[in-house]
């Protein structure tokens, strides 16, 4: 059961209130601009949210689903895959810029 | 001593990828974009020894012909000017918080990210 009892306290690690921003045609597909989200699922990574957010289904599964072109930043800052979220954070996800 | 001035001007183009656009929206983030515009500009003056930058970038409803953007660098000499103006559009483009959707004939669009707008910043990466 080693490998259950990790999973369950990973399960416990602290919720975190996040604030997410969507933005352009994801804002569009989505229906929302900015949600406050209280985090308390599976892992702390900006690809451990992707991966709740994809449960929606819907315009989230298909938009977010890992072959897409959609960008992350946290704090207004570009983000990768791996960074780990903290309680506060704004995390915006937008498709790829088209400015100039 | 500038003895150098270089500028770039961006329009709403009235034909893109065959559609007519009669008006051109440009969504931003506000605080994203202009942190990313400051890093931009620090980069061009990192990298070249320019004397100042200027950016502009409107956002909002823009009627096609309208200007879009401006980049302006001064320099002591042309080399670099030039240089850092190009990198500064280079980069705008694919890394400042902005996002374009078009009214054409055949209705309303999002400009998709080009790949040689990605090709064109890729080119500044040593």
């Amino acid at each position: 059961m080693a490998n259950g009892v990790g999973r369950a306290f990973a399960a416990y690690n602290a919720a975190m209130n996040l604030e997410l921003v969507f933005l352009a045609r994801l804002r569009e597909r989505f229906g929302v601009a900015r949600e406050r989200l209280l985090w308390d699922g599976e892992g702390e990574r900006v690809a451990d949210l992707l991966a709740a957010l994809r449960m929606r289904g819907g315009a989230f599964a298909v938009e977010l689903a890992p072959e897409r072109s959609w960008r992350v930043a946290v704090n207004h800052e570009v983000v990768d895959l791996d960074y780990v979220l903290a309680d506060g954070d704004e995390v915006a996800i937008f498709p790829p810029v088209t400015g100039g | 001593m500038v003895g150098a001035s270089v500028s770039f001007v961006g329009y709403v183009r009235d034909v893109n990828d065959g559609a007519e656009v009669g008006a051109m929206f440009l969504e931003h983030y506000p605080g994203m974009t202009e942190r990313e515009l400051h890093a931009i500009a620090a980069q061009a003056h990192a990298r070249w020894p320019i004397i100042d930058t200027l950016i502009i970038h409107r956002v909002g409803e823009l009627p096609a012909l309208a200007q879009i953007v401006l980049v302006a660098v001064t320099s002591a000499h042309r080399s670099d000017a030039f240089a850092a103006c190009e990198f500064i559009m280079d980069y705008l483009k694919t890394r400042a918080p902005f996002w374009k959707r078009e009214r054409t004939t055949q209705g309303e669009r999002w400009v998709d990210a080009r790949d040689s707008d990605t090709a064109a910043a890729a080119r500044w990466q040593t």
